[in-house]
């Protein structure tokens, strides 16, 4: 339990390129921690601890905590480095929050980055997969989400017309984000026209690969309320991991994520996800899980995830907006990607969203998700939450 | 221990994992490539707040952690500040051993770059040591264009 509360008191992004060779990977995360200081107001000389991830393989750097530290400002600071796969960003926020909480620290500065274009992600990815039983069959990301897909399609009967709705209001959301990597309006005919990647999967359901990094800035009630006026504070957190090989998952149905949903509501009194929550930062790297996960996160019944779509109540100006940064499919440097949607929520409560702000924002969820179906799920809230 | 496989075959899967990669070296350190390749010309770059001189350049200043601002011409003068002799062929090098290796602290520079140490006898470096850069013939834009440090006749 924590100790004390938390919260996010500055947000800083890079404008997200599919590569950036005008800086190196150091350079990449100086810019988004500049732009965090900026915007909480702080000098680097007031952090007391930082942690930094990015993926495994990406980028071929093993010490990321020692070698980044003319980018982070880690200079004689303790720094510890999490990865976790595509839930590197969220697992940073969460392991932040837990350093807070707990009492060990009260600024810390958390950084996801990644520089995408410097390796090979498909072969990187698979290392993410047992070598024995999974690897010889799947490579990359792209085939396990299809099975997903598919496995989803063949026990409610959605269509891939079903999933390019959800690609389609990702990439007119992304309009809105000056930071977004891809800001492009498609139709749903140019996604059901482009290439067939992984059946049902075509190019246009799925995020790019992208560089780009993200800090965050949290604190502990004592310095937060002194920093910003409007903290963002997190409520709760929610984390579950559900299998070793690739057979073993209940394929159609996000479990991790239900069961990681049920675990944050349940914390935080949430009885009615669809009422109380105003807007959702969800790490949705391709369209159909638009329609699958919401299911899971219990925002509407098993099979209902489409007709909740195509009604417009996830578009802006809708019932429950989901990703008004464009999320994941518009943006995605994969160790900063579950961060971002951390950044993004905390700049919806905080009223930092610009033109991508949800009116009213009383209660915002971001979510990290893992290329073998684990789930990152935050909680949070413009009131302080009960300790 | 010998009874651990005991009627058992142990199978083993080999694989291998083989990931490209390419490496973006940026404005600062692209800057310094193409002016060494181009000119011959070692640059540190400087911080503003402490004044320190980076070679190899940093964009930011570990220690203010400001953005370095000035360039400066550095070396091609410098100090083996510590080194090393490699005596055994390892797949990576390039050059055949003893090779040595030394962190050389070129003369208005605050830190220290990498390089090889040739036209001496490993066992005759000293730290401390007086050396200076020879260029390599083949133009390029890495620090191979220059080609090993020497010591100071």
């Amino acid at each position: 339990m924590a100790k004390r509360r938390v919260a996010i008191v500055g947000t800083g992004q890079t404008h997200h390129r599919s590569h950036r060779p005008d800086v190196n990977g150091q350079e990449l995360i100086h810019e988004a921690v500049t732009r965090a200081l900026e915007d909480a107001d702080l000098s680097i000389k007031n952090i007391d601890a930082i942690l930094i991830g990015n993926m495994d393989h990406f980028e071929g750097i093993n010490y990321v905590d020692c070698w980044s530290i003319d980018g982070s400002g880690g200079y004689h600071k303790p720094v510890i480095k999490l990865t976790t796969g595509g839930t590197t960003g969220s697992t940073l926020a969460i392991g932040g929050y837990h350093f807070v909480a707990s009492g060990m620290f009260d600024k810390v500065l958390i950084i996801g980055w990644e520089k995408n274009s410097e390796s090979d992600t498909t072969g990187a990815i698979t290392t993410a997969f047992d070598p024995v039983w999974d690897r010889l069959v799947f490579a990359g990301a792209i085939s396990g989400l299809a099975v997903e897909a598919q496995a989803y399609m063949a026990k409610y009967g959605a269509t891939d017309r079903d999933g390019a709705r959800v690609s389609v209001r990702d990439r007119k959301h992304a309009c809105n984000n000056p930071y977004a990597q891809l800001r492009k309006e498609v139709t749903l005919e140019e996604v059901l026209a482009s290439p067939m990647l992984a059946d049902p999967i075509h190019l246009l359901d799925v995020c790019p690969r992208t560089d780009g990094a993200c800090a965050v800035i949290m604190a502990s009630e004592e310095y937060a309320e002194k920093i910003t006026s409007t903290p963002d504070w997190i409520w709760a957190t929610a984390n579950r991991h559900k299998y070793t090989y690739l057979g073993d998952v209940n394929w159609g149905e996000l479990d991790s994520m239900a069961q990681a949903s049920q675990d944050l509501f349940k914390k935080c009194g949430i009885t009615e996800p669809r009422k109380q929550i105003d807007v959702i930062e969800m790490y949705q790297p391709y369209s159909f899980a638009g329609i699958i996960w919401i299911e899971d996160m219990g925002i509407v019944p098993r099979g209902k995830g489409a007709e909740y779509i195509w009604s417009g109540a996830t578009d802006m100006g809708g019932e429950l907006p989901i990703n008004p940064s464009g999320g994941v499919i518009a943006c995605n440097p994969i160790g900063a990607t579950g961060l971002i949607r951390c950044a993004e929520a905390a700049m919806q409560v905080m009223g930092k969203a610009e033109g991508r702000q949800v009116p009213d924002v009383n209660f915002a969820v971001s979510t990290g998700f893992g290329g073998c179906m684990w789930t990152d799920m935050i909680l949070h809230g413009k009131k302080k939450p009960n300790l | 221990m010998e009874d651990i496989f005991n009627g058992i075959e142990p199978q083993v899967y080999k694989s291998q994992i083989s990931v490209p990669y390419q490496w973006w070296a940026g404005e600062t350190a692209s800057k310094f490539f193409i002016t060494l390749r181009d000119e011959k010309k070692i640059l540190g770059k400087q911080c503003p707040q402490c004044g320190k001189v980076f070679c190899p350049p940093k964009k930011t200043c570990t220690y203010c952690y400001v953005e370095t601002n000035e360039w400066k011409e550095v070396g091609p003068k410098g100090k083996v500040l510590t080194y090393t002799i490699v005596y055994r062929q390892l797949a990576s090098l390039k050059k055949k051993v003893p090779v040595a290796c030394g962190l050389i602290q070129l003369e208005g520079s605050d830190n220290a770059m990498l390089h090889y140490i040739e036209e001496i006898e490993p066992e005759k470096i000293t730290t401390g040591m007086q050396v200076e850069a020879v260029f390599a013939d083949e133009k390029s834009a890495s620090i191979h264009a220059i080609s090993h440090f020497r010591p100071v006749k």
